[in-house]
């Protein structure tokens, strides 16, 4: 048996090791950055939209039932037309329901912040709106991406999202300015959730690559817009920012929390154990 | 049939009526729609109630067994089908409760009826959904008999709970193509393996689903004033036949076999011989004892009382809000 490694060697030696990869050796340029960084738009899309349809019947008021399965709706959606372009761009013959279903959690490149478990509605509502902040300014600078499916897909899905980003804030403004606890409630979702928004514009070789490429934008770019969206509607809901600078990453490289697995075990089931039937 | 052993109060022959409710069962006689605004009968508005509330539960309690499928749904398209369906169902939910509120009843008192036991929802969201094929089999039985009953429904004498009807009727049928569709893909184009689950759901749903029509005419005790009313058109055995005759072929064309030994045409009759379903269990399931009552039940209410911070929250901020409104106009004045 070779000998393991212990807790104290550093990344470097990791990534001598055969077979290892760490995030430093996640650096270099991936062959395929552009299918790469579609499948991150896809699944941001669809394991966000898997967790808020977990609350299908299950809502605290009907109105938010029906609102949610939109949501979820227009999300899977997106899903579609991301992942059948990473596919194509890929150029391997996987359709977005091969990429969907028969991909393992490490080949999954969404952020970290969409996967993290519903919590309570208030938690799910502060999800949503951290990240449709940051998904709105995404669709937009897309518009004018150089490759004319992107633009084409990110003018779709804007007016979509813009109503996302409209329900959501309006709610976190409602529930931060409700009552004592509503507030309290809306306080701790955004603590609890806020180390998971700084992946969202951390850049890394396929960023790059998209940058200068002309197809998407650089994630630091985007930062300003969302902190003024986020300031304006936490200073509403009378919500305080979080003061602490940790952020969580990997999710965009493929290192994710436990709750991935469970999400893919959940969804890939029936794929996975009737291996070729059509449904 | 999301309404089943809806309590019809007040029945009376035409000598026993004053001169108001005979007036009233003229107008029901001559075809017009009763509006809100008009007079009726006591007995007519509470069994319109029970039945609109009862109609109302089963499209929201009928969201649980399906969106148990969604996160699982093993394509994004039947994922997002199974999604718009369910939130049909909702929106159904919705224009009910609505239609029930031109009657003098609020959605919460409605809720906490369902909640406390006192109203009941229809009987076959108590049955689980146990594979994919169940899903598909909820579209195409389920809601194939949903719409039986609700195509009459959309002639009823209440006009709110009529122009509800036809909305969802248009709905609804989608939803049973989208049933149809999810077995033709397994029955026609599957493996022996999706044919047999489909095989499965079919079993279990097929009785279910013709109980939905509510008992036997013999012992619907409540059927004769609701359909004086227009409350109701068909009887449930004329509904549980066209329901039969529509389904048979359409289960020959899926390879399916009805798991009725006794099902034949009859020729004379113009339609099928079928057996009645066991009413021991019906009568079981409707008394609580179903396979999901229980979970039906608790899912709600736990959506309802872990929601109720959120409810509250949203009112304190509509009065923050409506203070604040106040305040600028007297400042402005």
């Amino acid at each position: 048996m070779p000998s393991l490694t212990d807790v104290m060697t550093a990344d470097a030696d990791l990534t001598r090791a055969p077979g290892i990869r760490t995030i430093a050796a996640l650096g270099a340029a991936p062959e395929n950055a552009f299918a790469e960084w579609l499948c991150r738009m896809g699944d941001n899309c669809l394991i966000l939209g898997h967790r808020i349809s977990e609350w299908c019947g299950h809502a605290p008021v009907l109105e938010e039932d029906i609102a949610l399965a939109n949501t979820a709706l227009d999300l899977i959606g997106q899903t579609r037309l991301w992942l059948d372009l990473a596919g194509e761009v890929e150029g391997k013959g996987r359709s977005a329901d091969t990429l969907a279903y028969l991909r393992d959690a490490a080949q999954f490149r969404n952020v970290l912040l969409v996967e993290r478990p519903n919590g309570d509605f208030g938690h799910t509502l502060m999800r949503q709106f951290l990240f449709d902040a940051w998904h709105i300014e995404m669709l937009r600078a897309l518009q004018s991406s150089a490759d004319p499916r992107v633009a084409g897909i990110a003018a779709k899905a804007a007016k979509e999202v813009a109503y996302h980003l409209e329900r959501s804030a309006d709610l976190v403004i409602r529930l931060g300015d409700g009552t004592e606890e509503s507030r309290a409630r809306m306080q701790t979702a955004l603590d609890r959730l806020w180390p998971y928004t700084g992946e969202l514009f951390m850049g890394d070789a396929v960023d790059q690559a998209m940058a200068e490429a002309g197809i998407a934008p650089d994630p630091a770019s985007l930062r300003a817009a969302w902190d003024s969206t986020v300031a304006e509607v936490m200073a509403t809901a009378t919500l305080v920012r979080p003061g602490g600078t940790f952020q969580h990453r990997g999710g965009k490289q493929g290192r994710h929390t436990e709750a991935l697995g469970y999400i893919l075990a959940d969804m890939q089931f029936l794929q996975r154990a009737y291996p070729g039937a059509v449904w | 049939m999301y309404a089943q052993m809806v309590k019809a109060e007040g029945a009376k022959a035409r000598e026993e009526m004053s001169e108001q409710e005979r007036a009233f069962q003229d107008r029901i006689d001559r075809g017009e729609k009763i509006e809100p605004k008009d007079w009726m009968p006591e007995g007519y508005r509470k069994t319109l109630i029970r039945q609109i509330g009862q109609h109302a539960h089963s499209e929201i309690v009928g969201q649980l067994p399906e969106g148990n499928w969604i996160t699982r749904a093993p394509t994004l398209e039947r994922k997002a089908i199974l999604l718009a369906k369910v939130q049909d169902e909702a929106g159904h939910g919705l224009y009910l409760y609505s239609a029930a509120e031109t009657l003098g009843v609020s959605r919460d008192e409605l809720l906490a009826a369902l909640h406390g036991g006192r109203m009941k929802y229809s009987s076959i969201f108590n049955y689980p959904t146990l594979t994919w094929a169940d899903i598909g089999m909820v579209g195409w039985l389920v809601d194939g008999a949903a719409i039986m009953n609700q195509v009459q429904l959309q002639k009823t004498s209440y006009g709110p709970y009529s122009r509800a009807m036809i909305r969802i009727c248009k709905e609804e049928s989608f939803h049973q193509r989208q049933g149809y569709d999810i077995l033709m893909k397994m029955c026609l184009q599957g493996t022996p393996e999706q044919k047999a689950m489909a095989q499965d759901a079919m079993n279990r749903f097929w009785y279910p689903a013709l109980m939905m029509f509510g008992p036997p005419d013999r012992d619907s005790v409540h059927s004769a004033q609701s359909m004086q009313w227009k409350i109701k058109i068909n009887t449930n055995d004329e509904l549980r036949q066209k329901f039969v005759d529509q389904t048979v072929p359409q289960a020959e064309y899926l390879g399916l076999t009805i798991p009725d030994p006794k099902l034949k045409w009859n020729d004379a009759k113009g339609g099928y011989d079928f057996s009645e379903p066991d009413w021991t269990e019906f009568f079981e399931v409707i008394a609580g004892n179903g396979p999901c009552n229980t979970e039906r039940m608790e899912a709600r209410i736990t959506a309802w009382e872990d929601g109720a911070w959120f409810r509250k929250g949203l009112m304190a901020h509509a009065r923050k809000r409506d203070a604040r409104r106040a305040a600028a106009r007297l400042a402005a004045e």
